[in-house]
């Protein structure tokens, strides 16, 4: 079991407050992403349920019993490090048994589970090598052997990926969910890519400075966008926003139109602009218009390869019932 | 882009390091070899320098003299004593101050270090007065108490470095992985750490070992360490040359053997976290 729930929980550095009364609930099982701009306090909650850092005030319940007062040690859960913090002088065998030895478990149920974890992450070869002598990729995986073979309520990853190259990070994201479908525990997931968060989460928690902007499922935050932040952070390319004369035609302060919903001619079209630079990715192309008058730069994306060069005019078109609108506030208007 | 050095520069270059380190060494070396000279080839005009009757008569006469072995024991138990107690009392001190720093702790590893610039004849009355009254003079127990003390800023310093090296996270992960802070300093810290403690430990030895000041004022006969056998053979005169010589010889001769077994170890302690 793995029910977390964070009731007004606050937490102050000195006078500065970084996360101001915050209420959340992540049920049993679910696989939670904490995605925001760095600095947003995603960390800071984490660490918070971790219990590495103490809450100012409020309360953290795990599975229905006060935990705000418990030791990091003594809450059933797990961590993974964006660093990986291995013990640099143990063998792979003896990180991955560390918090096995600790729990002052028998030798050969140590070792079994050790082994277990092993064949699991593909580490049964370099059981017996140290830290040093293994790859990124290796290495973040004896930080998950060591998190699993504890078998806690709730695993915390706090931007696991981060410290990786780009092709062995879209690698591990997908081993990352394939563990989740696999154990079926509660996971709690901080990184600052909504891509990552997009791809792996069952429930976003999107953050900015310490508040919780918008709680939901991928698609629902894709789709209905509860303000201009939520709506501009998650999505790539990043939604354009208008303002002014065009967004009063639609009644509101500011419209937005993502990049895939937008139509493109080279003839004719409600917008007119002028191409700056096209990002070809062979199944895409996202084109970066200038001079449309509506606002410093458009991004439209368009399927398959098209030719347009810089300078070229262009004509784009929004699909309108695809259009976001938001009011003076920043909030979405229905 | 790498400099580009050519072999001419490098042969200069190394003929220079070459001077320079037996500049360096002259004086250790030339001690050595007048310690094997009689009193009248030590000091002869032109110096001789390899060209002498070598001997081994002075060492004798030392040993004859002066019992050696004792003021040997003497600057072990001093160096050693002062050394174990320092580590005693750093290590907590360093441990909070790197993993848990409070508003003031910079503050505090400045004034430490700062009686470090104090010049130690500054406080040596008041802390004769006080071996005095304490009954301490010409004790180990007395001498072991003020070196440790002497040093405790440096050896402070030194595994505060140490300490903040290591990435809290690997603590975290400890604290997360079930380690109480018992378990946490035996099992995880103190073996990360002990290159540093190492090197530190070794550094120490090595300056009280070699501490004169305090050793010579405030010992006489039964606490007398190596630094106070070599002072005995001193003389405004200048007639014991060789025998000074040989004695100095036998003072330095096991902390400069204890120094080149553990170079290693020091170099890399010293320059513990300059290279990544």
């Amino acid at each position: 079991m793995g029910r977390i729930q964070l009731k007004s929980v606050t937490k102050s550095f000195g006078d500065v407050q970084v996360i101001p009364p915050l209420d959340l609930t992540i049920e049993d099982g679910e696989f939670t992403v904490f995605v925001g701009p760095s600095g947003c306090g995603k960390s800071t909650l984490l660490r918070l349920i971790a219990g590495l850092e103490d809450i100012t005030s409020g309360q953290i319940e795990i599975d229905g019993a006060d935990a705000t007062e418990v030791p990091p040690a003594k809450r059933g859960l797990a961590m993974v490090f964006q660093s990986y913090a291995l013990y640099p002088h143990m063998s792979v065998r003896k990180n991955i048994a560390f918090p096995l030895r600790m729990a002052k478990l028998e030798q050969a149920e140590i070792d079994s589970r050790v082994e277990g974890a092993a064949q699991v992450l593909n580490l049964t070869d370099y059981l017996d090598r140290r830290p040093g002598q293994l790859s990124g990729g290796q290495r973040q995986r004896v930080a998950i052997g060591r998190a699993i073979v504890r078998e806690p309520a709730a695993f915390l990853f706090d931007e696991p990926l981060s410290n990786l190259d780009a092709a062995l990070r879209v690698g591990m994201r997908l081993e990352i969910s394939e563990l989740h479908k696999r154990l079926k525990t509660t996971m709690i997931y901080v990184t600052h890519d909504q891509v990552e968060a997009m791809t792996m989460a069952d429930k976003i928690v999107v953050l900015q400075a310490g508040v919780i902007e918008q709680v939901g499922s991928p698609l629902e935050l894709y789709h209905n966008p509860r303000n201009e932040f939520v709506a501009g952070f998650i999505g790539s390319p990043k939604m354009n926003f208008i303002k002014g004369d065009e967004a009063k035609k639609h009644g509101a302060t500011t419209v937005g139109i993502r990049p895939e919903h937008c139509d493109v001619s080279k003839s004719e079209g409600l917008w007119k602009g002028v191409v700056g630079v096209s990002e070809h990715l062979g199944s895409d192309t996202f084109i970066h218009v200038h001079e449309t008058g509506l606002a410093d730069m458009l991004t439209v994306r368009v399927t398959g390869d098209i030719s347009a060069n810089h300078g070229d005019t262009i004509f784009i078109s929004p699909q309108t019932d695809q259009l976001h609108r938001f009011d003076a506030q920043g909030l979405r208007m229905p | 882009m790498a400099r580009a050095v050519t072999a001419n520069r490098k042969m200069i270059n190394t003929a220079i390091a070459w001077a320079v380190g037996l500049l360096i060494f002259f004086p250790i070396l030339w001690t050595i070899l007048t310690s094997f000279k009689t009193e009248a080839q030590a000091i002869a005009s032109p110096p001789i320098f390899l060209g002498f009757d070598w001997t081994l008569e002075n060492y004798s006469i030392v040993q004859e003299r002066s019992d050696y072995m004792r003021f040997l024991w003497n600057s072990v138990i001093i160096a050693g004593g002062s050394t174990l107690l320092g580590i005693i009392i750093a290590v907590p001190a360093a441990w909070s101050m790197a993993f848990v720093p409070s508003k003031r702790t910079k503050d505090i590893l400045l004034w430490m270090l700062s009686t470090k610039m104090l010049p130690a004849v500054g406080v040596l009355y008041p802390i004769y007065l006080l071996f005095i009254n304490l009954g301490l003079l010409d004790s180990r127990f007395g001498l072991v108490m003020v070196i440790m003390l002497i040093n405790l800023p440096i050896i402070v310093w030194m595994l505060y470095t140490y300490f903040r090296e290591i990435p809290g996270e690997i603590l975290e992960a400890a604290r997360m992985d079930g380690a109480t802070l018992k378990e946490e300093i035996l099992y995880v810290l103190t073996p990360m750490a002990v290159p540093g403690i190492a090197s530190t430990v070794l550094l120490n030895f090595i300056l009280a070992w070699n501490e004169a000041f305090w050793t010579l004022n405030l010992t006489a006969v039964d606490a007398a360490p190596l630094t106070a056998f070599i002072a005995s053979y001193s003389s405004p005169e200048g007639l014991f040359f060789a025998k000074l010589s040989a004695a100095s010889t036998m003072a330095i001769a096991p902390i400069l053997i204890l120094g080149w077994f553990s170079q290693k170890q020091l170099v890399r302690g010293l320059t513990f976290g300059a290279v990544k």
